[in-house]
């Protein structure tokens, strides 16, 4: 099978060209065959988080504007359950969903079989450990205080093992790939599954073992900590646009030159833009600058990457009524436009006069790492899922209340939150107003979030109940694709099952 | 693009430089930092945090205060930290140098605490404040921090350091609130928070 005659360029710049030769399923078969244990318990303990996190999640929204709640107990107080609930999204959920979507992808896009499954089970149980001895330290009272990275030291070094046993088969997924060609989407996870690591062990390293001095911390903290969106779930995330938009439509990716330049750009200049952090701050004013002006920049890769997703959807949007997948990415690809070029805008310094210290910032990061980045992870496994159970969505009521509920929860977190944020930053730059004003103020914009929380935990819900029957299910010889209307759609889900890159 | 470690030297080269130009020639510059002697008293600044401070610290710390409280003080003409008084003079890289960690924090749903030891001096205040915010601050959001105190039976003769509580916050008839060492250690490290040292790099009022 290795031997096969290599593909035709169109079939290589493109992974929604369908190859239904007999040799080509065996392989896919086969592919998603080896890919099913790992990334399917990464799936689903994922999923564990993600229903754990949320309730921290309300749990942090709740105590925001009614602080008497659970208050007596010092382990869900509100400046611990904070941190567990970020935490508990970020290295439980969001990173455990995100290392098996690129493993699937590593796998397809190299057309080569995951190897030692088996092990990465295990490293997989021993990450899990990790992010279960880390949130049990900060609910204990152990948390570092540094942002993003609360977990205590003890934690930190069982999720580095745990990350690298794992990683480095992506990594030997990669090398030992089939198609030399490379697709944009591996661009994006190979840099990826390299730039956690170096972020990850030298913010340890700089922050938590052997602390720097004074406020050379915070710029490590932010040099750390907005990388973790921008060089680890970021690329990810795009790597899944790039590979679900053209899959599901079928056809390639409208520009190979914009591609290109979007993810040289990024690379260029998103890992400089986080110590806008600390305008104001009291770090040095070329610091700072360097951070300014490496934030505009950040114009550019995302233009681009947007024109190149719009361009290749043109024409197609009709299918976002049929294709659950399609939905999810588009909603997540929409997202990352936005709430980039919001990120750009709020480095500029009189911008940030205002939304710094505020919830504006709070309801940012949602947008980044929610309405981008998860709903890209949940059309992500809306498509691997039904491949590696090789069953149908029980369902697909249950998805489409999934992303109604989702999408519909989180503009409601982000848009009143903005306001109040922005409220907020307004009055506490009068010094007339007393400072008790400016929380008074926020009170609503906080209680709307606790609504919009149990949003998102309803479709939280319903995608965990959706994802338990599809693996409980009784395997069936066939089974008609699921879209959300009946009639009409031959692309996704099932249809198609081995067919596909 | 076909070239597997190409591709890879950029990703490398590309993270490298901004490890080096954020994190290493940052601890280059000012990693080093010294403390300085303040000429009018004296006295060397800025001071390490020692004793029941420092324990108040690790509570700080543990408790997650920076997720609503800012440890600096922006300049004038930028915001209104100064004018609200949460500071004499913007905060600088010296001001931090015995922090691990530095509480910079980003969020201010509460006020900033860089000076709160020379703004709130009262040991009594930040007790019932940490007992209960609506005590000293109606409204607030802050939450309750009973954990660190507490209530018991009245022994032979009162506790002196028992909290005086009246009206809605009185406790019930023969009890009594008591800090607990936490408690006093916490309120010890706000009371420790100051930085009002008129600074070569940063003179008062800017």
């Amino acid at each position: 099978m290795n031997s096969q005659s290599s593909p035709s360029l169109r079939q290589a710049l493109t992974p929604s060209d369908n190859d239904s030769s007999p040799e080509r399923k065996a392989l896919l078969a086969e592919i998603d065959a080896s890919c099913r244990r790992p990334v399917l318990f990464m799936f689903a303990n994922g999923l564990l988080w993600l229903m754990a996190g949320t309730a921290l999640a309300l749990l942090t929204s709740y105590k925001m504007h009614s602080p008497n709640f659970l208050a007596d107990w010092s382990w869900l107080t509100f400046g611990r359950v904070r941190p567990a609930h970020l935490n508990t999204m970020v290295y439980g959920f969001a990173s455990q969903v995100a290392i098996g979507v690129a493993i699937w992808l590593m796998c397809r896009l190299g057309r080569v079989p995951f190897m030692q499954g088996g092990l990465v089970v295990g490293a997989t149980i021993f990450w899990n450990i990790g992010v279960t001895v880390g949130i049990v330290g900060i609910l204990a009272g152990d948390s570092t205080s540094i942002e993003w990275l609360e977990m205590p030291g003890y934690a930190a070094y069982i999720l580095f093992i745990a990350y690298a046993l794992i990683a480095i088969w992506a990594i030997i997924a990669f090398r030992f790939r089939r198609e030399r060609h490379l697709y944009v989407s591996q661009w994006y996870l190979l840099a990826a599954l390299f730039w956690f690591p170096w972020l990850y062990s030298a913010a340890n390293m700089m922050l938590v073992i052997d602390p720097v001095r004074g406020t050379v911390q915070g710029a490590v903290n932010w040099w750390f900590a907005h990388n973790v969106l921008g060089l680890w779930f970021t690329p990810i995330g795009l790597a899944a646009i790039y590979y679900f938009i053209p899959k599901v439509i079928g056809r390639p990716i409208h520009s190979y030159f914009l591609s290109t330049l979007g993810f040289w750009s990024l690379a260029l200049f998103y890992n400089w833009a986080g110590i806008h952090h600390l305008i104001g701050g009291p770090m040095p004013a070329w610091l700072i600058t360097v951070s300014v002006v490496a934030s505009m920049m950040m114009i550019i890769p995302v233009v681009t990457v947007a024109i190149n997703h719009h361009m290749t959807m043109v024409g197609h949007f009709k299918k976002l009524k049929y294709s659950p997948t399609l939905r999810f990415i588009v909603f997540g690809a929409m997202s990352y436009t936005v709430v980039s070029l919001q990120g750009s805008s709020m480095a500029i310094r009189s911008l940030n006069e205002v939304t710094h210290f505020t919830h504006y910032t709070i309801a940012h990061a949602h947008l980044g790492v929610y309405a981008f980045f998860t709903m890209v992870m949940f059309g992500s496994m809306y498509y691997i899922v039904p491949r590696l159970a090789l069953r149908e969505w029980p369902s697909a009521r249950l998805i489409s209340i999934h992303f109604w509920t989702t999408a519909l929860g989180i503009l409601l977190y982000v848009v009143p939150l903005s306001v109040g944020g922005v409220l907020q930053g307004l009055a506490m730059n009068n010094p007339d107003i007393p400072f008790l004003k400016t929380v008074e103020l926020t009170k609503p914009y906080l209680v709307t979030r606790t609504f919009a929380g149990i949003l998102m935990t309803v479709g939280h819900t319903v995608f965990a109940v959706n994802f338990v029957w599809i693996l409980a299910r009784r395997r069936k010889a066939y089974q008609p694709p699921v879209p959300f209307i009946a009639a009409g759609l031959q692309q996704e889900a099932g249809a198609q099952l081995g067919k596909d890159i | 693009m076909k070239y597997g470690p190409l591709l890879f030297l950029g990703i490398f080269l590309t993270l490298a430089s901004s490890w080096v130009g954020l994190t290493v020639i940052p601890q280059m510059q000012f990693g080093g930092l010294q403390t300085t002697k303040i000429e009018e008293t004296g006295r060397d600044y800025p001071l390490n945090t020692w004793g029941a401070a420092s324990k108040g610290r690790e509570l700080y710390r543990a408790n997650g205060c920076i997720y609503c409280h800012s440890q600096q003080v922006r300049p004038q003409g930028f915001g209104a930290d100064i004018e609200r008084g949460w500071g004499t003079r913007r905060s600088v890289s010296r001001d931090y140098l015995y922090d691990k960690p530095v509480f910079l924090g980003t969020m201010r749903t509460g006020p900033d605490l860089t000076n709160i030891g020379q703004r709130q001096p009262s040991v009594d205040w930040h007790l019932s404040h940490l007992y209960d915010p609506q005590i000293t601050s109606k409204g607030s959001t802050m939450p309750p921090y009973r954990f660190l105190f507490e209530q018991r039976k009245i022994g032979a003769k009162p506790s002196p350091d028992a909290l005086k509580l009246t009206g809605e916050f009185a406790t019930p008839p023969g009890y009594e609130i008591v800090p607990t060492e936490n408690a006093k250690d916490l309120v010890a490290y706000l009371l420790s928070l100051r930085a009002d040292a008129a600074l070569l790099e940063a003179p008062l009022g800017k």
